[in-house]
Parts: structure tokens; C-alpha cells; sequence
């Protein structure tokens, strides 16, 4: 099973807000919807859509702000006609605290 | 041979543990502990004992007779003081030392105290046992209470003072109520029930002290210093299972004390049940599962074969008189659809979950009779697809009509104004129906209402149709999205009629079909709410579009821009200097020159910014508000202080005009320009409104556009002073902002209402425009704050501009 690692408080983002974890991988979003669940996706979708953090939050999906496009945050899909997908990171909450895939910090800590 | 038995706790579960003991004729020697002074009683009906519908008596289970009768040695209002499990013997405080065959726990759990400065002055309480419901029942008239938590606990001590006559507030840190229960849609609904009790409700509220005077609560305080003075604090923010002495005793404890399917601990001997323990990773607070947990120790007391499994739990609540069911999964996710119910009139709302065919979840407030059958439908995983149209309206209408679309029309009521520039009410449309007028010419020829403005058309048009049902054909329109059959208008319409003041409120009373709305509908409602209720309504950033709701246009690239405003254009070497440093201090790569005279600075990195406008608010420099559907700039040319062809002072009335309308927000974004002679070097021609100044005074234009479409001006007409010039714009744009429809710029408003309309409103009818203007200037009084201070200085939105965590630079702990 991978591990996991603490990158905040639930209460660190607003509800349907979101805010950005920077990574050896890039830029990954993470998003607290209105009840509570969190969701981890990339901030870019290179030349397409992002940075997704700062779109609209609702339901699960999130619309990107430049273009519009809506993402499914649980599987990061893009919905309806436009094609593409971001990568999504397994997340888990555990007693208010975020937590992360540590599959995040790439080859710095599997190398280990 | 009979077994000793030693319980310590006379709670719910215990005491079903004795029933089943007794019950199955058990040769047993009981000895109970409790630390309250009294036996058995049903804790969960405290809440009517507030409420004053019930008397302690009324909900007791065991009385002193019902103990007598079967031996138990009461042991009420003593402790245990340590436990021997070598010896298998229990210490009471007095020193008596009793043995055990099998001990059990029943100790409950202890409500949790928020560890505020203040919290153990007299009169800080929460609500668990008889002595707190005592204390509340200690008010009545005149008395001030603060309820901390608005989970079902919470809801009901609040409730019931309230009953008692007690003025009660009730403070939630989450943004709606029984946000473990409800979804948000509900939890309106839930406030709006106690509000119409009198019960004040504050949500997404954070305490900071409790306040107190004489060693007696005097106030709550709240992060943001209100003060909410009481004579009684009732914390009831939740529970923790009382595991002290278990722990104390060696017995394997996590959240709670550990036991096994069979209700056993860590020690073959020792037994707990209820809120104390912890099984398979879950604790407890509902009444069904402890009582399950009681009939298993029982059985293993016994030595019967017996388990206790978890089961699928729904909440059934019956909180303050208003019904509510929740049961299952209802969170939104990959695969889930909703169907939704909202009947405004009656105050419903219901929600299922599906996925795959199955419902997954539901919510339903205000009408919970066929919550069993719904809940059935989780459990067996029933297949829906066949009843999937009827679903939501229970078992007795499989086959019956769809939603109405026109509920929130019907559920008027008939005073509600329909049109406002003729003042129609609903009740009048109807009565012009019902004479004969059966088309939308013949309602606007008869009652005059849609005559004027024509945006209520389509509300006269659902009347229409609830009144005259098939025999009139709604014509086609153009909903607002999705997720509501309604129209701008229409929506706007309502939101004034019903006075609706949040999301949540215009969702549910407007019947929406998401549970949420989506990126189309939530800013075009925020922003009719922002304008319709000034001081009012909460604006709602998650609302907004990013680059209102950081103050900041978004580039390609994730970068922003900034543009500090200059009022008419005019700028000075103090403010030049200083934008000069933060360019250089920021490293910004583009200073550029923009067609509203001002200065943007491109490419500035989203965790800079409330740096950057620090920097520029040292110099007196606010934001250009660049990036709002609202007032941007005032373009001038210099007028008569320097042009040999300057009528007017076209600066200083530009200036004066920005002046007044900063920080407005609008349909669209709104520009202007003063020309200070018909050459027109400002391009006032092509503005949204835009002055060209002339020896007689001041052309008033309005609707030009140059983007999209390119559009010249149309003349509103002639006024002769600066003061009626700043008087017909501030109307003028209070007018658009009041009846645009959400990213309508004034022209395209202005070719559906008409400009003879426009005319009418502002030039014909002068009272009618002194009231628009003096609308505008009271709504400016909540909206003229610059929002860069704001964020600079008071750390407002901190979070939209850190990251959350950066894991590049450190080596973070894992696990």
C-alpha cells in the first residue's frame, strides 16, 4: 500500500474553495467540495486547460477558468464534449488533517 | 451458581443489558454504579423535558420499584474508583472493595468542552444530563442563551428555551446547519425553520472568549469581536467516549474502549457497551446500535452465541417540529446522479443518490412519510431503473406527474408584485386571466402588466399557463442553464418578490434541479443578490469567476496582472515611482500602457500579489478594478485646464464621476469616458456611457460598444450642470445594473427594453431617477472598499493566494 503524507488541515481550505500543493511532479490542485470531500487533481492540463485551482467549484466537477471545460474531480475527466484528462492523486482525510499519495514526490522519494 | 455482575453506568445500553438478563430469567447478582444521583432514564427524551412536553417522570425506564423487584443493589451518585482485574474486584469511593465474575462498562461518553479563555465560568454548561436540561429550564422571559454547535444537540436545547420565551443564538462554525446529517439545500431550509421561531442563527461563525463578569458568563465572543451576551452558554459541539477509567484499568483503548463482535474487551471478563466503545474503528451516538451492542452482552453474559454486526444506519429526526430523514451515502461523486424535489410552498425538499441504477443516499426535509420505503430501496440495492421518472414522489404515485416547473409561479403569494414598473400584483394578472385575457398582449392591454420594460413577460406567461393549464402553449425561452426552467428575469424577479438572500434560499425556493447550481448559474445569482441586496447578502466568492475573486486578471500562463486605478487618468510622480519599484522588486516582465489610461504591470506571480498591492497602497494607490463585471475607468481628455478647444472641465467631472461609482459591481463590466469638446479625443462615442462636453452643457450617450460589435452611442439627452450630469449617470447605470440580465452590456439591454424606455425612466420621470441615483449611493456605501487593502493589509482570502504545502524545496516527514 503507498504511503501517505500530511500537506494540511481540512479547515486549511474553504469549502468549495481550493488551493495549490507544489511537487516534484508539478502543480497539483487539491479541492475541498461543500461536503467535505477532498480531491486531489493536476493543476494543468498542458496547452488545454488549468491552472484548475482557480476555477469554479460545483458538485464534484470543477470548471476550468480559461476555457470552460468541466473536470470530474474523482476521476479527472474532462465532461462532455471536450476530450482530455488530468491526473488524479489519492487522497484521505484523517482526523481534519489532508493526506496524500506520496506517490507525489515522484522519483525523490521512491528512490529511497 | 449464580454470576456477580458489576455495572458500571446506568445508561441506555446498560440498562437494556439488565433487561435482557432479566428478561431471560438469568441467575444474577447485579450491583450498578452511577455517577449521576438517580437510575435508568431516556436520555434522548431530555429534549422534550426542555421543551416542557414531557416531565423527568415520563422518561424514566427503570424505577426504584423495577431494581427492588430484581435485587439490583443501586449504587446511585457513587464513582468507581479503581478496578483490579488480577483480583477481579472494583473499589467504590468509599473504600468498599466489591468482586466481580464479569464487569461491565456502560460509562457513556463526556461532551466535549472547546477549551475557550472563559469556559469554566458559572454558567457555561453542556447539555448531557438532567442537571444541564434543569438549568435551561432555570429561564425563561428576559433571559439571553448561546447555543456553541448546530448539530442535532444543539438544535434541540435552543429550541426548547426558545419554547420557554429565552432570546437564543445559535452559533455554528460550519456554513450550514447539521452538515453531518443534511446537505446545504436542507440546512436552509432547517434555519429558516428556527429563524421563523426567533431563534437567531449564525453559521460559518468561529468563538473566540467567553466573556464573564463575577466568575458568571456574561458574552460570547466572536473572532470577528461580536459580542452575544447570555446568561447561559450551552456548548454542544459533540462527544468523546468516556474510556478514563478503562484506561486506567489497563483495558485496550482507542477511540473508545476496544471490543469484539461478542461485546467483549481486551479482558475475557470484562464487558462494555453504548457510547464507550470503539468496534471495528466506529464509535456511537445513535440509540439503534447500542441497543443491538446491549442484547449481544447480554447473550455473552449468558454464554449464548450472539454477535453484534454494524448495520446501514438513516437518521430520522424530529428536530424543532420540522421533519428530516438522511440515510446512506449522499455525497456527490464519479457516477452519482441526483434527483431532486423542492416544493417551496410546503417547505420540501428531497434528494436522492443514485448510482448504477441504485439509490445510493437521501435527504428529505419537511416530509418524511415514505422515508422507510426509501431507505428499503438503499438496502436491498433495489433496481430503479423501471420507476426512475416517479421515483422521487414515493411508492403511492409510481406512474404519476413529473415535477412542475412552474411551482415557484404558483406558490406566489397574491400581493406578490409581478411588475414593477406598473405596479401589478400577482393577484390582478390572475383576475385579468380569469376575465378573458388569454394571450400576453391581452395581460399587458388589461392590466398593463409587462407593458413597460417587458422583462416580467415571462412570469406573466407562467401565469398564464398555471391558470389556464393546457389551453395555453408556453412559448420557447432561454433558461438561465440547466439546472432551472427559469430565465434571467424571471430568477431576478423572484429573488426580489421572495426576498431571497442566499444560494441556497433562491435554490430551494426556486425549485433548482442541482443540488448546487453550476459555473453558469451560481455568479449570474450572486451578482443579482449583490445588487439587489446591498449590506444585505453575503457575497459568495466560490461564486465568482477567478479574477474577481482575487482581484487580479489571469494570464495564460496562471500568471496575473495588476492595474492600479488613476481617477480620470491623472497620475502623479509619487504613484509613477512607485509602480516603477514594485516592477523592479517583483521582477515584473511587462509594464504596459492600457486604452483606459492607467498602467497594468503583466506577469505577476499569484503568491506576490497582496506584496505588490501592499506596496502600491503605501502610495495611496487602490485597484483599478480591471477584472470586474463593474465600474473599470473613467477616460477623460484635459478639458479646459490645458486645450484650447475645452468647453468643460472634462478631467475634474471624470474624476468626480469615477470618484462615485469605484467599486461597483455590474451586469458586465462598465466603462466611460468625458470628452471635453465634440472632437472627442476621450472616445466617449463607444462607451457603455460616455459625456461630450459643449458650451451648453453636457450630451449624456449611452449603450456604445467597441469590441465584439462595435456600436456608437445613442444621445440620452442634454443637461447643463456637472451635478445633473453625475445625477443621470449614476441613474443611468443603476437602471443597468437594477435590470440587465448577468454579461448583458448596456447595449444589448438596451435593444430589449428600448431606449424610449430608458428615456422614460431617467429623463421623464425625475423622481424615478433621483430614487435610482440615491439607490446607487447607498449601495456604493458597502462596495467603495478597496479589496486590495483588504488583502494586503487585513490577510482577507489569505487562502487563495498560498499553496497549501510546497514539497519541493523541503523534505517533508511522510506518515
Amino acid at each position: 500500500m503507498s504511503q501517505f503524507i500530511d500537506i494540511g488541515a481540512v479547515e486549511d481550505i474553504p469549502q468549495r474553495g481550493a488551493r495549490l500543493v507544489k511537487s516534484p511532479l508539478g502543480e497539483i490542485a487539491v479541492f475541498r467540495t461543500a461536503k467535505d470531500e477532498i480531491f486531489a487533481v493536476d493543476e494543468w492540463l498542458p496547452g488545454k486547460a488549468g491552472p484548475l485551482s482557480n476555477g469554479i467549484q460545483h458538485d464534484t466537477r470543477v470548471t476550468d477558468p480559461m476555457r470552460n471545460w468541466v473536470f470530474d474531480l474523482a476521476t479527472g475527466e474532462a465532461q462532455g464534449a471536450d476530450e482530455g484528462r488530468v491526473r488524479v492523486w489519492e487522497t484521505r482525510i484523517e482526523e481534519g488533517r489532508i493526506l496524500i499519495t506520496q506517490q507525489i514526490m515522484g522519483e525523490l522519494r521512491a528512490a529511497e | 451458581m449464580t454470576q456477580k455482575i458489576i455495572v458500571i453506568g446506568a445508561g441506555m445500553a446498560s440498562g437494556r443489558v439488565l433487561e435482557t438478563l432479566y428478561d431471560n430469567g438469568a441467575d444474577v447478582d447485579v450491583t450498578l454504579f452511577n455517577a449521576e444521583p438517580r437510575g435508568n432514564y431516556n436520555r434522548i427524551m431530555l429534549s422534550p423535558v426542555l421543551a416542557g412536553d414531557q416531565t423527568y417522570q415520563d422518561i424514566v425506564t427503570h424505577d426504584d420499584a423495577w431494581y427492588a423487584e430484581r435485587n439490583v443493589t443501586c449504587r446511585f451518585g457513587e464513582r468507581v474508583a479503581t478496578i483490579d482485574r488480577t483480583a477481579k474486584t472494583v473499589t467504590a469511593e468509599n473504600g468498599d472493595v466489591l468482586a466481580y465474575d464479569k464487569l461491565v462498562f456502560g460509562t457513556g461518553s463526556n461532551p466535549f468542552m472547546i477549551p475557550l479563555p472563559g469556559h469554566d465560568l458559572d454558567g457555561v454548561i453542556a447539555y448531557r444530563d438532567l442537571e444541564d436540561t434543569e438549568k435551561m429550564m432555570g429561564l425563561g422571559e428576559g433571559n439571553k442563551a448561546v447555543v456553541i454547535g448546530g448539530g442535532l444537540l444543539g438544535l434541540e436545547a435552543a429550541a426548547g428555551m426558545a419554547a420557554r420565551g429565552v432570546d437564543v443564538t445559535v452559533v455554528h462554525i460550519m456554513g450550514h446547519l447539521m452538515e453531518r446529517q443534511l446537505d446545504e439545500a436542507a440546512g436552509y431550509l432547517l434555519r429558516k425553520a428556527l429563524v421563523d421561531k426567533g431563534i437567531t442563527v449564525k453559521c460559518s461563525a468561529n468563538s473566540k472568549e467567553i466573556l464573564g463578569e463575577n466568575g458568571k458568563v456574561k458574552a460570547l465572543m466572536l473572532d470577528d469581536g461580536t459580542e452575544l451576551p447570555c446568561d447561559l452558554l450551552v456548548m454542544a459541539v459533540g462527544i468523546r467516549p468516556n474510556v478514563a477509567l478503562a484506561k486506567e484499568c489497563g483495558l485496550a483503548v482507542g477511540k473508545g474502549i476496544h471490543v469484539d463482535d461478542q461485546m467483549l474487551t481486551s479482558d475475557e471478563n470484562v464487558l462494555a457497551v453504548g457510547e464507550c466503545v470503539e468496534h471495528n474503528g466506529a464509535i456511537f451516538g445513535l440509540v439503534a446500535p447500542l441497543y443491538d451492542q446491549a442484547k449481544v452482552a447480554g447473550q455473552t453474559l449468558m454464554g449464548e452465541e450472539a454477535a453484534f454486526v454494524q448495520k446501514e444506519l438513516s437518521t430520522k429526526l424530529k428536530v424543532t417540529g420540522c421533519d428530516l430523514f438522511s440515510a446512506g451515502d449522499f455525497a456527490e461523486g464519479e457516477g452519482r446522479e441526483d434527483i431532486v424535489f423542492r416544493d417551496p410552498a410546503r417547505g420540501v425538499y428531497k434528494r436522492l443518490v443514485i448510482e448504477e441504477n441504485k439509490v445510493v443516499g437521501a435527504v428529505f426535509y419537511g416530509d418524511t412519510a415514505d422515508s422507510n420505503w426509501f431507505f428499503g430501496l438503499i438496502k436491498d440495492k433495489t433496481d430503479i431503473a423501471d420507476m426512475r421518472e416517479t421515483l422521487i414522489f414515493g411508492p403511492a404515485f409510481q406512474g404519476g406527474e413529473p415535477q412542475d416547473p412552474m411551482a415557484a409561479v404558483a406558490a406566489l403569494a397574491d400581493d406578490a408584485e409581478i411588475c414593477g414598473c406598473n405596479g401589478v400584483s400577482k393577484a390582478q394578472v390572475v383576475a385579468a386571466i380569469n376575465a378573458g385575457a388569454n394571450t400576453l398582449d391581452a395581460v399587458k392591454a388589461v392590466s398593463k402588466a409587462g407593458s413597460s420594460c417587458g422583462s416580467c413577460s415571462g412570469l406573466v406567461e407562467q401565469l398564464l399557463s398555471v391558470t389556464l393549464g393546457d389551453e395555453f402553449v408556453m412559448p420557447e425561452k432561454e433558461t438561465v442553464c440547466k439546472c432551472t426552467d427559469l430565465t434571467h428575469d424571471e430568477v431576478r424577479k423572484l429573488i426580489k418578490m421572495k426576498g431571497l438572500k442566499s444560494l441556497p434560499a433562491v435554490m430551494q425556493e426556486l425549485t433548482w434541479s442541482t443540488p448546487d447550481g453550476c459555473h453558469v448559474c451560481r455568479p449570474a445569482l450572486n451578482y443579482y443578490m449583490v445588487c439587489e441586496w446591498p449590506g444585505e447578502y453575503a457575497d459568495d466568492g466560490k461564486s465568482r469567476f477567478i479574477n474577481e475573486r482575487v482581484h487580479a486578471n489571469i494570464q495564460k500562463d496562471g500568471t496575473y496582472s495588476v492595474v492600479p486605478r488613476m481617477l480620470g487618468g491623472i497620475t502623479n510622480p509619487k504613484e509613477l515611482r512607485a509602480i516603477a519599484d514594485v516592477a523592479d522588486k517583483f521582477d515584473v516582465p511587462t509594464v504596459k500602457v492600457t486604452g483606459g489610461q492607467r498602467i497594468d504591470l503583466l506577469g505577476v506571480k499569484k503568491e506576490d500579489l497582496p506584496a505588490i498591492w501592499y506596496d502600491l497602497g503605501q502610495a495611496g494607490m487602490m485597484s483599478g478594478q480591471a477584472y470586474a463585471k463593474g465600474l473599470r475607468t473613467v477616460k477623460t481628455c484635459v478639458g479646459t485646464d490645458h486645450c484650447r478647444f475645452g468647453t468643460q472641465d472634462s478631467t475634474g467631472l471624470g474624476i468626480q464621476i469615477e470618484k462615485a461609482m469605484w467599486g461597483a459591481w455590474s451586469p458586465h463590466k462598465f466603462k466611460l469616458a468625458v470628452s471635453g469638446c465634440p472632437r472627442n479625443c476621450a472616445e466617449a462615442t463607444c462607451k457603455d456611457l460616455g459625456i461630450i462636453c459643449v458650451d451648453s452643457g453636457y450630451q449624456i450617450l449611452v449603450g456604445g460598444a467597441a469590441g465584439l460589435d462595435l456600436r456608437e452611442t445613442d444621445l440620452l439627452c442634454q443637461v447643463a450642470t456637472e451635478e445633473e450630469a453625475l445625477e443621470y449617470s449614476c441613474a443611468f447605470y443603476q437602471l443597468y445594473r437594477e435590470g440587465a440580465q448577468y454579461l448583458h452590456r448596456p447595449y444589448k439591454w438596451i435593444s430589449k427594453v428600448g431606449l424610449d424606455w430608458v428615456k422614460e425612466q431617467i429623463v421623464e420621470d425625475a423622481d424615478n431617477r433621483k430614487a435610482l441615483a440615491e439607490r446607487f449611493h447607498y449601495s456604493q456605501q458597502f462596495f467603495q472598499v478597496d479589496p486590495w487593502a483588504e488583502r494586503a493589509r487585513k490577510g482577507v482570502d489569505k487562502h487563495e493566494f498560498e499553496p497549501l504545502a510546497d514539497l519541493t524545496t523541503s523534505k517533508v516527514a511522510a506518515e
